[in-house]
């Protein structure tokens, strides 16, 4: 069965931009969106996504309380936190809520080390 | 008299414009936090056209006491001017989070003006830079210039006034963890710049499309 890969950002161009990248490294893998934490938490519970990519700064719960939330809920999930917000306390949290920092505007490059990276925590599974 | 608006984006034009603004400020945030020292809180940014009336209402309606504000001009393929505004009352708790406090109070308010200056130099260029970097263009970014006044004095002498009626006005309220200071980021540009914006947003979502559409989406 594709990975599954949940895109969660307010911005649909942050969605856009996300998506590209995910089909030039990984054409085969399957896209769910979500524009906010609600809509996200939703498609999590009914659609089991493999990877969880989330912006952080968003209207209602942020990027890193859902974080929070994911890895209390989907614990196995590699979850990545993307942001423009580079300040070491967001940087920190992230990996407190369990989840990998990649700095906005994402690079291929970046995303792609998260993604060889959580491929290897989803082999065993 | 109130002026009227001619200029519109569409829905992905805003988001587009939304996202390139905080993505810029976001970095800019990160700039402040190294000279501050203390994490920097962004508010999600507001993107609206207004007339520089309304703007200068909406800041006045938030900040009842003096303001001040750097302001740089930005000319390339859109011109326009950046502002970074605080309560006047900031100024001073700024300068001394950048300085370190150690300063007597006669040497913070004498480095108030460079202070202010520098600062709204790093963060405006941070923002500005971050902002042309994604739209592929490269903008020429004046000196810093301080201006005090109430909110409809600063945007008066930000010197925008004279070159059209449409002005984008879009915003972002920050503040600085345990420290009293907020402030605001506000760009305004003219009808010919916003006209030149939405053209290189446009590039830009198509940089970015060919896979806007998921294949499941929560709504």
């Amino acid at each position: 069965m594709a990975t599954k890969v949940l895109i969660v950002d307010d911005s649909k161009l942050a969605r856009m931009s996300v998506a590209k990248h995910l089909s030039a490294l990984r054409p085969g893998w399957t896209r769910l969106e979500a524009a906010n934490a609600e809509e996200a938490l939703s498609l999590a519970n009914r659609e089991f996504p493999d990877i969880i990519l989330l912006d952080f700064n968003m209207p209602g719960q942020s990027g890193l309380e859902l974080a929070a939330q994911l890895h209390e809920t989907h614990p196995l999930i590699p979850v990545a936190i993307v942001s423009a917000n580079i300040q070491v306390e967001i940087v920190e949290r992230a990996g407190q809520a369990g989840a990998t920092f990649l700095a906005k505007p994402l690079r291929e490059a970046a995303l792609a080390a998260f993604l060889d990276a959580a491929e290897a925590r989803l082999a065993p599974r | 008299m109130s002026k009227e608006l001619v200029f519109t984006l569409d829905e992905l034009e805003l988001d587009a414009l939304t996202e390139l603004v905080n993505v810029g400020v976001s970095r800019a945030a990160s700039s402040l936090r190294t000279m501050v020292g203390s994490e920097v809180l962004l508010a999600v940014p507001r993107v609206e056209m207004m007339t520089y009336e309304r703007a200068a209402k909406l800041i006045g309606e938030r900040e009842s006491g003096e303001l001040v504000a750097v302001h740089q001009s930005f000319n390339g393929e859109i011109s326009g001017g950046a502002m970074l505004i605080f309560p006047e009352i900031n100024s001073l708790e700024l300068v001394r989070a950048i300085t370190g406090g150690g300063l007597p109070l006669e040497d913070i308010i004498a480095l108030e003006q460079e202070a202010l200056a520098e600062t709204g130099n790093i963060i405006l260029n941070g923002c500005l830079a971050t902002i042309a970097n994604m739209l592929e263009r490269t903008l020429n970014i004046s000196l810093p210039e301080i201006i005090h006044g109430s909110g409809s004095e600063i945007f008066a002498r930000s010197q925008l006034l004279e070159a059209d009626t449409a002005v984008l006005f879009l915003y972002i309220n920050f503040s600085v963890r345990d420290r009293d200071i907020h402030g605001y980021i506000a760009m305004l540009m003219d009808l010919p710049s916003l006209t030149a914006l939405k053209a290189l947003i446009g590039r830009m979502i198509e940089r970015a499309g060919g896979e806007s559409t998921p294949d499941h989406a929560a709504r």
